[in-house]
Order: C-alpha cells, then structure tokens, then sequence
C-alpha cells in the first residue's frame, strides 16, 4: 500500500490546482495576443505563448479545470445513476434486474467513441454534450459493481440483521448496503473519472469535444500540432499533463498492480 | 460443437439487430425535432425551408414503423442511404475505406501480440528481473498514455525532430510496397500500444498461474524438456485468458484508429466520419458507426469461437 500515496497525493495536487484556478492570478486564458505568438518563457508567461499568443500555463491550468470538471461531473452522474440501478437489481432480482442490469450490455455493444460521435452529430459539440455522453458510457460499469458487490453482499448476517429488526427496504440500500459497497465502487469511480478524462481530451482533440476557445488540454494539443515545428514545447506540455493525471488515477487504483 | 455454434451467431446477429435500432432510435430519442436539431448552429433560428427538405431527404414525414422498416431494409440490402452533403451512397464511401481501417486494425492487433506475448512470458518466467521491471513499468505507461498523445508524441520524435519516419500519409501497396508498409508503421505501432501493455499483463499473469500448477510439476516430473513443458503446457493454458482480455478491449482498440487515423492522416473510415460529424452528416454518421460496431460484433464472435476452440470447456457449458 505505500506505493500508493504518491499518485493519490499527485491526484489530489491536480485538483487542488484545478480548483484554485481563478485565485492564482493567472493570465486570462483566452486573451490573444497575436504580436507575441509563439514566444517563448518569460516572465508572466513561464511557458510560453500559443499560436494566438495566450498565455501557455494558465490555458494548462483552466485546462485541468474543464478536463476534471467534465469528467467529475459526468462520474458523479454515471455512478449515482449506476449504483441505484445496480443495487435496486440486486436487491429486487426479477424483472427490474432484467431492465436495470442486462439492458447495461447494449451500451457495450459500441466502442465508446463511436457513440460519442454519433451523439456529438446530434447535439452538437460541447461540455453539455461531453457529461451527457461520458456518463452514459460509464454507467454499465458502475451498474455492474453495484449489482454484483450487492448480491453478494445481500445475503450476509449484517444484512439478515438489519432486516429482522424491520428496517424500510430505503434504509437497508441506503445506510447498510451502500456504506458496505462502497470500496469497489470507488475504485471503479477513480477509473471511470480517468477514463472519462482520456476520451474527453480525444474528442477535443478532434475538434469535437470542448468548444473553442475554452482551455482544455485535447485542444492545445489539437492547436500545437499545427506549430510543432517552431514551438515543440507547446505539444509537450498537455501531452505531459494529460499522461501525469491518467497515470497518477492509474496508480490510485489496485487494479494497476497484476501482482 | 456445433449446436453452440450456432447458439453463439444467432447471438451475434440478435445483437446487431439491437445495435442497429438504437442507432436508429437515437434519432428519435432526443427531444425536439431531429431535422431541426441537425440544422441548428447554437442559437440561430434555422430556415423552415432548409428543415422542411431535410425532413423530407430523411423520411421523417412518413410513420416511425414505416422508416424503421424502410431502414432495416436497406440494412439488409446493404443500402445505408447517401450523404446529406454531395448525396454519394455512404455504402460505396464505406467500401473504399473499411479495408484500410482493417489492414491498421490487423497490423495493430499483430504487433501487440507478437511483441506482447513472448515480453509477458519471458517477465514471467524471470520475475522480479531487470527486464520485468522494465517491461512492467513500460507496460504502464503505455497503458497511462492516450493513444492520440503516443500518436501526435511519435510524430514530434521520429517525423520532426529526427526526421526518421514521414509524419503521416497513404501510398497504395499496389502502387509501391515499400512506401505503403512504411507509413504504415507509425499508425501500426500507435494503435498497439494499449494492447501491447495488456496482452504483456494478461500473459505475464496467466504464466505466473501456470507455471505453479500442479499439471506443470507433472509434466516436468515425467521428465519432458523445459521448452516442451513451456510450449504445450504453460503456453496453451495461458493463452486463453489472453484470448478474452483482446476480445474485451477491440471496443477500446476500434475507438483508438479513428484517433490514430487522423492523427496520421491515413485515409480509413474515420476521415469521412469526423467530416461528417463536422457537418452533420446523419446518415453518414450512422452508417460508419454501424459498420464499426458491426465489426466489433464480429470481432468479438471470433474470440469466442478461438476460445471454444482451444478450451474445450466453453463448448461443453
């Protein structure tokens, strides 16, 4: 377990920063300045300018903040929906499990990205668009957890417990099961926000994630990819910073230790 | 054998039924008028004659039965309607390019197992040795990076900077081979990426399995050759959790070439695709992201006959 606090306190700077975003009197981030396109560090701008001659560390730091708060957002939505469905199916059984948990398989019969897509054709690009879609792609997994930690969990004494002593079906889901459940679901939280944070940055990076001119870490790689050959450095940095937070969420969850 | 068989593309094919019709209802799904939703650019009325041709080109006027019928029909037809930009039939655009996406899929999927299995094995069977530290930590970053940062990182290095490799392109292989295969390599090694880092995992666990089984100790018992015992006993058994984990990820694998596609600029499906998500192209959309998760389906349906195949087990249940 000590490997782990590193990552997880790695996490928890990112987020920290993210959220501090409008107190560190950073550079507006969407403010160009086209006569110093492409400058390099100096002081007030310690990375440099874009190819619009914005500021590069504050559009890194207003990046975190949109990248965490689409997919926070989005996790936050898959998992409270996920855990209701999952736990209402493997409390009930029956039909509901039917409807809440196989109906789940329909979602994975698509790569994620191409449902994003076909999503993204009819609304519109967008952060709006970006919560809806990430937090229906990551509900089967969190249906999953749910329902298979609650079937397993149903039949315990505790459970049996809290039923003999006639507590309301809400009560037993709500402050036995749940509280009990819920390592599993945070490890599958943690990877769900990391995923969420890779496929929102490659639907940027397409052009059809976040709008322009917003921060986000998928469009200045998009940007910088026009201007590698004089600015290499503005590719660098939101390859770097993308790759950190996915590696630190990775390293934040067991599942990255095969041993 | 074949009974399940049979069992398991009837599957496969009830599946595509369902795919097929929430792609058609997704249309259909979202609140408001389809035609104008596709036409709306944030905020602006749109023009109610651009709508009402729109709704007529798409056959929204006529019943929900009736287009649902009309669409699966032409499913079966091969008919997937014709783009809503220049009117070419997405069938004929999506049977020029599918074979270029194929030929990355292949090329990824190789790569990752030829380099990922005999990696995942070898850590295995030194475990704890310089090489599994390396390849276990290479193994995790790999699987961190994104595929398009590996993409547009690859680019940077070996285009750029050390002007090893062209950025990116497509030269027909009837037209000169050597080029073809060397543009095909980048995109190759971009889409292998994940799936390298987990084919290593999977095999490196599943021989850390094996090799402490009691029907190893037998066989080496009995006195065959460590490479034997390594091959017929160790390797096989090893194989089929492999096997699953590559059918679990295709979804993962597929998503990544539309990426690596434009990253490298190699003229698959995902070029027409992103122009028409661009443009609002629907039936456009639809019928790549149809053929795509029809692929899925299939790719997924021959794992799990690889599998029966090799693990009797699957078939008996």
């Amino acid at each position: 377990m000590k490997k782990l606090w590193a990552p997880g306190a790695f996490v928890a700077l990112i987020i920290a920063i993210a959220l501090a975003a409008p107190l560190l009197g950073l550079a507006d981030p969407v403010k160009q300045d086209v006569a110093r396109r492409l400058s390099g560090a100096q002081p007030g701008a310690w990375l440099g300018r874009d190819e619009f001659g914005r500021d590069v560390l504050s559009r890194l730091i207003w990046g975190a903040r949109m990248s965490l708060a689409v997919a926070f957002s989005s996790s936050i939505l898959a998992g409270a929906a996920g855990v209701a469905l999952g736990l209402l199916g493997g409390w009930f059984r029956g039909l509901g499990e039917l409807f809440a948990v196989r109906s789940m398989d329909i979602i994975l019969c698509f790569p994620p990205v191409l449902l994003a897509l076909l999503v993204v054709t009819l609304l519109g690009p967008g952060a709006g668009t970006l919560i809806l879609v990430l937090s229906v792609l990551y509900l089967p997994g969190f249906v999953r957890v749910a329902y298979a930690e609650t079937l397993s969990a149903r039949s315990h004494d505790y459970v049996e417990a809290a039923r003999a002593l006639g507590a309301p079906t809400g009560r037993i889901l709500l402050r036995t099961l749940l509280p009990n459940i819920a390592g599993p679901l945070l490890v599958q939280f943690s990877l769900a926000v990391a995923a969420a944070v890779v496929l929102e940055s490659g639907l940027s990076f397409l052009g059809l994630g976040v709008v322009p001119p917003a921060p986000s870490w998928g469009l200045m790689i998009r940007g910088a990819r026009a201007t590698m050959e004089q600015a290499p450095m503005l590719l660098v940095w939101p390859c770097a910073a993308l790759t950190l937070t996915i590696l630190a969420h990775a390293g934040d969850a067991p599942e990255a230790a095969p041993d | 054998m074949t009974r399940w068989l049979f069992r398991r593309i009837l599957t496969s094919l009830a599946l595509a039924w369902i795919v097929a019709t929430i792609v058609f209802m997704t249309l259909h799904l979202v609140p408001g008028d389809p035609a104008e939703l596709l036409l709306s650019t944030g905020g602006a009325a749109t023009d109610p004659a651009a709508v009402a041709e729109l709704r007529e080109k798409l056959g929204l006027e006529r019943p929900l039965l009736d287009q649902y019928l009309s669409f699966h029909s032409g499913l079966t037809r091969g008919d997937l309607g014709n783009s809503l930009v220049d009117d070419y039939p997405v069938a004929s655009e999506i049977a020029l390019r599918l074979p270029r996406t194929l030929e990355l899929i292949l090329a990824g999927t190789a790569l990752s197992v030829v380099f990922g299995m005999p990696a995942g094995a070898y850590a295995a069977l030194h475990r704890g040795g310089r090489f599994d530290r390396i390849a276990s930590a290479t193994a995790a970053f790999l699987l961190a990076v994104p595929v398009f940062v590996l993409g547009t990182l690859l680019v940077l290095l070996l285009a750029q900077t050390l002007r090893l490799m062209p950025a990116g392109g497509y030269t027909p292989i009837a037209q000169n081979p050597a080029q073809h295969f060397t543009l095909l390599a980048l995109p190759a090694i971009a889409i292998a990426k994940g799936l390298a880092a987990i084919v290593f995992r999977m095999t490196r666990a599943s021989v850390l399995d094996a090799i402490s089984r009691d029907f190893v100790r037998t066989a080496r018992a009995k006195g065959l050759s460590p490479a034997r015992v390594l091959v017929r006993h160790v390797l096989r058994n090893a194989l089929t959790p492999v096997l699953t984990v590559l059918g679990l990820q295709m979804g993962t694998l597929l998503g990544g070439t539309v990426l690596v596609e434009y990253v490298f600029n190699w003229p698959g499906l995902s070029t027409p695709l992103l122009r028409a998500v661009e443009a609002r192209d629907y039936p456009m959309v639809v019928g790549i992201v149809l053929t795509i998760s029809g692929l899925f389906l299939l790719i997924n349906l021959i794992m799990d006959i690889l599998y029966a195949a090799l693990d009797p087990r699957v078939r008996a249940s």
